[in-house]
Order: C-alpha cells, then sequence, then structure tokens
C-alpha cells in the first residue's frame, strides 16, 4: 500500500515520539518506582471495625521517620477526619471502605486513589512542606458524597 | 460504483426516527446540564429536594449512552442504505425492531431514574444499587442496538454476495468496523449486567465481586469512546472531501486506520482503572502501551484531513504555506461545523494522553478535568460533527433543502458552541488541575481553604455552560426547522470520491476472520490473567446500598 512521503515522515516522528513517551512512564514506573497505587491486599468489608491495623484508625510511627496513616472511609465520613502529620515524615496511607466505593485525594498532592469494598489501596508521600491539605472524596458514593472530607496538618515536629 | 443516491424513503423513516429521538434526548439532558453548572456555581441550588445526581445520573445517561446510539445508529442506516443499496424488507424490520427495543429500554431507564429509583449515575458502579428496571432498561439498549448491527452485517453481507472481489463501499465498510467494535465491547457490559447485577438487584443473590463488575464496565468504556468517535471520522473521511468539492486522499489507509481503531480500543480498560486495588501495576502498564497505538491511527486521520483540504486549497490555485486555508468554504455550517470540531480534538488528545499516563493520571483522575476533556472529545468533537451531518442528512431524509437563513444560524450555533465549551471546559481543566473533583454538587469542604480556590472556576463554569444552553436552544430550531418546516427539495447526501492518484484497495481489510481474530487474541493477552487474578484471589462480595 502506498503512503505518501509527507505522511511517512509525520508517522515516523508520531510514532518515535510514541515510543519516547512510553519509555519515560515506563522507565518512570518501573525502575523509579512511581507506580499507581495497586495494593493487593484483601479485607472482609463487613469485618472492618475488627481487622488490623483498621480496628483502630489514625497515624502509627514504624520507623524512625516512618508511619502508618490507617484511614477507613464509610459513607459519608473517613476516620479519622483531623490528622496531623510531622513535617518531613514518610506516610504510607492505607484506606478501605465499609461499604460502597469512595475516593480518597488528598487536594494538591499525588495522593489519588480508589476505595474499593473488599481492598486496601495504598500510597506512601512523604510530606517535607508544612501545611493544610484538604482530603476528599472523590467518587460518587451517594447524596451526601460531597460532604465527604478530611483535613491533614502537616506540623513542625517540637 | 454500484450506488443509490437517494435514501429510499423507508429507509429514510427508520433512520429519521433514530434522529429525533436523539435530538430528544439532547433537550433534557442539555437542560440538566444547565441545571448541573449553576448547582455547582454555588449561586442556585436545586428547587424541590430534587437530588443533584439524580440531575446528574439523567444527563449523563441521555447525553452519553442515548444521544449518542440514537444518531449513530439512525447515520449508520442511512450511510449503509445510501452506499450498499436500500435495505432488504427484512433487513429494515430487524432495524424497527432494533429501534423500538432500544426506546422502550430508554424509557424505562429514564422512567427509574427520574423517579429516583436509580440516582447511580451512568456507570452505576456497584454496591450502589438501582431498582431492576433500570438495569432492564439499559439491557433493552444494548439487545436492540445489536439487532440493528445484524441488520447492517447482513446488508454488508448482502452487497458482498452481489459484487464478488470488489471492495465494498467506503461508508459501509466503516459502519460495518464500528459495529463489530460495538458488538465485541458491549458484551462485557451485558455480561456484568445479566449475570452480575441483574440478579443481585433483584435479590436472587446477595453479593457480587465488585471488581469483576468494574472490569467488565472498563471493558465496556472505553471502546464505548471509540463508538461515539468512528461515525465522526466516517463524515471527516467520506463526507467532508465531497462538501469542500475535493477527493478522499486515500481509501486504504481510511480503511486502515478504522481496522487499527478496531484492534487498539478494546484491551485497554485499565486506564480507567489505573488508581484502584487489586490489579497488578504491570497488567496496568501493558494496557497503558496498548491504549497509546491509537495514537497511529489518530496521526493517520490527522494527516488524511489536512492533506485533503490542502490538495482541494491547491487545486484552486492557493499559493503559500497556508494559502489553501483560506480557499475551504468557511460560510458553509456543514464544513464549518465539523471542522471547528477537528480543531477541538487537538488540545483534546492532548489531554486524552495525559488521563491514560501511568503517573499523570494520579493527578487528574476523578477530578472535574476529566469532565473537561470529555466535554471536548465527545460533547464537541463528535457533537459538532454530528450537528454538522445533521444539516444535510435530516433534509435529506425528510425531502426538504436548509435555507440560507438556517446556515447563517448554524454557523451562529458553532460559535456560540465553541464559544461556551472554551469557557467550560477550560474552567473544568484548570479547577481540575487544583484538585476539584467530579461528580460532586457544591461544596466547600468544611470552608477548606483549597476548595475555596476553585470557585472563580466554577462561576466561569456555569457562563461556559448557559453559553452552550443557548447551543443546545439554537440546534433544536435548527433541526426543528429542517425536519418539519424547511422548504421541500432536494438535498445531496455527500459521499466523496478516491482522488485519481491514490492506489487500488487491497481486499485484505474485509478479511474479517483476520482482524477479528487479532482482535480477540490481543483482548485475551491484555485480560486472560488480571481477570482470572481478580477470581482467585477476590475477597467477601458486596451487598447493596441505596445511599440516595
Ligand atoms: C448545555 C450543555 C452542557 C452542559 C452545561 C454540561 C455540563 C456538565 C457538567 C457540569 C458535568 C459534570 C457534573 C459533575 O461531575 O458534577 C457534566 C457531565 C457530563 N456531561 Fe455534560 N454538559 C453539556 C453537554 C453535554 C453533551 C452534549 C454531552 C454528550 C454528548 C455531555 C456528556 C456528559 C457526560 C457523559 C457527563 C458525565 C456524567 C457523569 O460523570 O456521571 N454533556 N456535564
Ligand atoms: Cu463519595
Ligand atoms: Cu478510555
Amino acid at each position: 500500500m502506498h503512503m505518501h512521503k509527507y505522511e511517512k515522515i509525520w508517522l515516523f516522528f508520531g510514532i518515535g515520539s510514541l515510543f519516547l513517551f512510553l519509555t519515560i512512564v515506563g522507565v518512570s514506573a518501573f525502575a523509579q518506582g512511581n507506580q499507581p497505587p495497586s495494593c493487593l491486599t484483601t479485607i472482609d468489608p463487613e469485618k472492618v471495625d475488627q481487622t488490623p491495623p483498621f480496628n483502630k484508625p489514625g497515624l502509627v510511627k514504624t520507623g524512625d521517620n516512618e508511619y502508618q496513616l490507617n484511614i477507613v472511609a464509610s459513607a459519608f465520613a473517613y476516620t479519622p477526619n483531623q490528622i496531623e502529620i510531622p513535617k518531613g515524615a514518610k506516610v504510607t496511607i492505607n484506606v478501605t471502605t465499609k461499604d460502597v466505593i469512595h475516593g480518597f485525594e488528598m487536594v494538591g498532592t499525588n495522593v489519588n486513589m480508589m476505595v474499593e469494598p473488599g481492598y486496601v489501596n495504598s500510597f506512601t508521600k512523604t510530606f517535607n512542606e508544612t501545611g493544610e491539605f484538604t482530603i476528599l472524596c472523590n467518587e460518587y458514593c451517594g447524596t451526601g458524597h460531597h460532604l465527604m472530607t478530611a483535613k491533614v496538618k502537616v506540623v513542625d515536629k517540637q | 460504483m454500484n450506488e443509490t443516491m437517494k435514501v429510499d424513503r423507508r429507509d429514510a423513516k427508520l433512520a429519521m426516527a433514530h434522529i429525533y429521538v436523539a435530538f430528544i434526548a439532547l433537550a433534557l439532558g442539555g437542560l440538566a446540564g444547565l441545571l448541573q453548572v449553576l448547582v455547582r456555581s454555588g449561586k442556585f441550588t436545586l428547587p424541590a429536594n430534587i437530588n443533584y445526581y439524580t440531575i446528574l445520573t439523567t444527563h449523563g445517561v441521555l447525553l452519553g449512552l442515548v444521544l449518542t446510539t440514537f444518531f449513530i445508529i439512525g447515520f449508520q442506516f442511512a450511510a449503509v442504505s445510501r452506499t450498499a443499496g436500500t435495505l432488504s424488507d427484512k433487513a429494515r424490520t430487524t432495524g424497527w425492531l432494533g429501534f423500538w427495543v432500544m426506546t422502550i429500554g430508554t424509557a424505562l431507564t429514564a422512567f427509574y431514574i427520574l423517579i429516583g429509583e436509580a440516582s447511580v449515575l451512568y456507570t452505576f458502579y456497584a454496591p450502589l444499587q438501582a431498582h431492576p428496571g433500570f438495569y432492564i432498561g439499559l439491557t433493552l439498549v444494548v439487545v436492540g442496538s445489536w439487532l440493528s448491527g445484524f441488520a447492517m452485517f447482513a446488508h454488508y453481507a448482502k452487497w458482498k454476495k452481489a459484487n464478488p472481489g470488489k471492495t465494498s463501499p467506503l461508508l459501509t465498510f466503516m459502519s460495518v468496523v464500528n459495529m463489530i467494535l460495538w458488538l465485541v465491547c458491549s458484551l462485557g457490559v451485558a455480561a456484568t449486567v445479566l449475570i452480575q447485577l441483574l440478579p443481585w438487584s433483584l435479590g436472587f443473590v446477595e453479593r457480587i465481586n465488585i471488581l469483576v463488575s468494574r472490569t467488565l464496565f472498563w471493558y465496556f468504556g472505553h471502546p464505548l469512546v471509540y463508538f461515539w468517535l468512528l461515525p465522526a471520522y466516517m463524515i471527516w473521511y467520506v463526507v467532508i472531501p465531497k462538501i469542500i468539492g475535493g477527493k478522499i486522499f486515500s481509501d486504504s489507509l481510511a480503511r486502515l486506520s478504522f481496522i487499527l481503531f478496531l484492534i487498539f480500543s478494546i484491551p485497554v480498560g485499565f486506564h480507567h482503572q489505573l488508581v484502584e486495588p487489586g490489579i497488578d501495576p504491570a497488567w496496568k502498564y501493558l494496557q497503558v502501551v496498548l491504549t497509546f497505538m491509537v495514537v497511529i491511527p489518530s496521526l493517520m486521520t490527522a494527516f488524511s484531513m489536512f492533506a485533503t483540504f490542502e490538495m482541494y486549497g491547491r487545486s484552486k490555485g492557493a499559493a503559500g504555506l497556508f494559502g489553501w486555508l483560506r480557499k475551504l468554504p468557511w460560510g458553509d455550517a456543514r464544513f464549518f461545523a465539523p471542522f471547528v470540531g477537528m480543531l477541538f480534538f487537538i488540545p483534546a488528545g492532548a489531554g486524552g494522553l495525559i488521563n491514560a499516563s501511568h503517573q499523570l493520571n494520579q493527578v487528574v483522575h476523578n477530578t472535574i478535568w476529566v469532565t473537561g476533556h470529555f466535554h471536548l472529545t465527545l460533547a464537541t468533537t463528535v457533537v459538532l460533527t454530528f450537528f454538522g451531518a445533521a444539516y444535510w442528512l435530516i433534509p435529506h431524509l425528510t425531502g426538504r433543502v436548509m435555507t440560507k437563513t438556517m446556515n447563517r444560524l448554524a454557523i451562529v450555533q458553532t460559535v456560540v458552541w465553541a464559544v461556551g465549551m472554551l469557557f467550560m471546559s477550560g474552567s473544568m481543566h484548570f479547577a481540575g488541575l487544583l484538585g476539584a473533583p467530579r461528580r460532586s454538587a457544591f461544596s466547600t469542604y468544611g470552608n477548606s481553604p483549597q476548595a475555596l480556590e476553585w470557585i472563580p472556576y466554577q462561576i466561569a463554569q456555569a457562563i461556559g455552560g448557559t453559553i452552550l444552553f443557548i447551543g443546545i436552544i439554537l440546534v433544536l430550531i435548527i433541526v426543528t426547522n429542517l425536519a418539519f418546516f424547511a422548504p421541500k427539495g432536494e438535498t445531496e447526501f455527500p459521499v466523496g470520491e478516491v482522488a485519481e492518484t491514490a492506489e487500488r484497495t487491497p481486499l485484505v481489510f474485509e478479511n474479517w476472520k483476520l482482524w477479528i481474530g487479532i482482535t480477540v487474541a490481543l483482548i485475551l493477552i491484555a485480560y486472560t490473567i488480571p481477570f482470572i487474578d481478580m477470581i482467585q484471589n477476590a475477597p467477601p462480595g458486596s451487598k447493596g446500598y441505596k445511599l440516595w
């Protein structure tokens, strides 16, 4: 099949940049560990309150400067909903839901994940600046969906 | 060429029936859209306890599912009748059966949404549980569309039998590709509705597997957008060249790009599930790579379009690098509306690359950026192309002609749409980057300073949405005029001819066993292992919830 010379040039550069682009995305994901939240841990959604660590949701220190933040989502709230994180902390956020699907978005950061019944989702972030972040639900979950929110304060260590 | 120049009156009626439903859906869905932007501005609340999410479900279902499917099937019936000859009585009867099944399904679904029994949005993610009538209605819409698809396949087969060894007419070929795409992808949504959601909503089973149902939905959801887009491409590839007085750049390349869309638009649903649990990121990446392959036919299409325009302009004596632009028929709404749609596709496509990237998706996932994105792709590129097609298709089918006044109004309509969308979609993109969520009524999230930053954008969004609503009123005036009041006469159904310089089309494009085989193979590669994983490692299922 015949292709015009200009079209060949056009496609050559188009497909070339496509592969460059996919390589960048791939290297970032697999070599530098920038994978999207894809936790494979499962949980019984009706027994969240009895299952550790979600039986005691909140911030837990796990290492020198390392923390776990365990959060339970349910219609239409996050538990806990007022969170303080020391500046510089590396925090692994684990979230699960007791009922329907929710979102978990920390506005202004890359923390953005789906929270689905039966699964834990997880993302790790280091908080290098002090400040306040809004957490909100960005997946429709019912009438109170737009009221579902929590607050994170990153504070100076004393 | 074995072509009838005019669509048979009986086929025209069938096509028009679909088009009426499509534009009624536009009117009602547009009204819902207006209410949404007003609510999200924070300056207006819905009267009489109307639930925002009932309105949003109505908008998504009517515009995302009903307007598109009805217009596409109506247009394609007209296209195959025009290019492959009048439908047989059997094919036409099947088409009518499909129409009524879809229409009854739409009415049923709309009924349960409007009485508040199905405020689950047009993606109906479990475990939110709608009334069984909602799922039954949707099933009927899909089954009806299959009947119409079968009628088109039968019509194509009849043409092939009568013309052994010949390449089929381009528009008929393209319609067949689009209906194969639709059939293969809608099997996924049919599976989750019939095997999972319906029995569960009827109480036959207590729990369902959430991740499986979402995966089946998105196996359908992405090709769905190509099912919307390909008819617009049919118009760009075949109709626009004729309208401007030029030729189709290359028949083979047009067919090749359609085949590539068929192959690469299905095994890619995970790019809608990039930030969700339970799916290994390596499989997500594989589907991201496959997603990006549609860049190739998209670039081919862009090249073809602009090559057609330039060839035509130069044949009219245009000089200089861009002199040909001046030769294009800017005053002809049949050209102008789709052309503006094409322009909008440039930023829209770039936005799509961002959405589908593994990491950038995390920044925009479920923010109103995404809504801004598909109001460019679907609600501008596709919709303006459909409007542009309606301006000749409706008078062709009803035996009327578009007056100069209506043509001028259609140009104004296009400009109004472009301006409204620039404001609405533009502010959606910016607010989304600042984190504003989609599918959410107005909220300041407890006076969060971050949420207060979005308000100016939400007001701009409301201004843009209001302008768009004026655009909807204008197009409804034009369409009503063309269907019932325009002067009687003959309007052409423009079908372009291939440029003399183009080569003969190889028959391999109609080797369906080959293309469907590759399509199925890619689907199996992309989905089998993660799907088995989902089932083997499934958590306990979910009961239904009605939280609205
Ligand atoms: C007057 C014109 C329109 C306005 C003002 C409008 C406005 C909106 C707004 C504000 C949203 C997002 C609401 C939210 O997420 O909270 C939305 C969603 C949507 N719109 Fe439009 N829109 C218009 C036309 C269209 C057209 C023509 C189409 C398709 C052909 C369309 C398809 C959709 C779809 C599929 C959604 C997604 C619904 C969902 O997320 O569940 N819209 N629209
Ligand atoms: Cu929510
Ligand atoms: Cu997609």
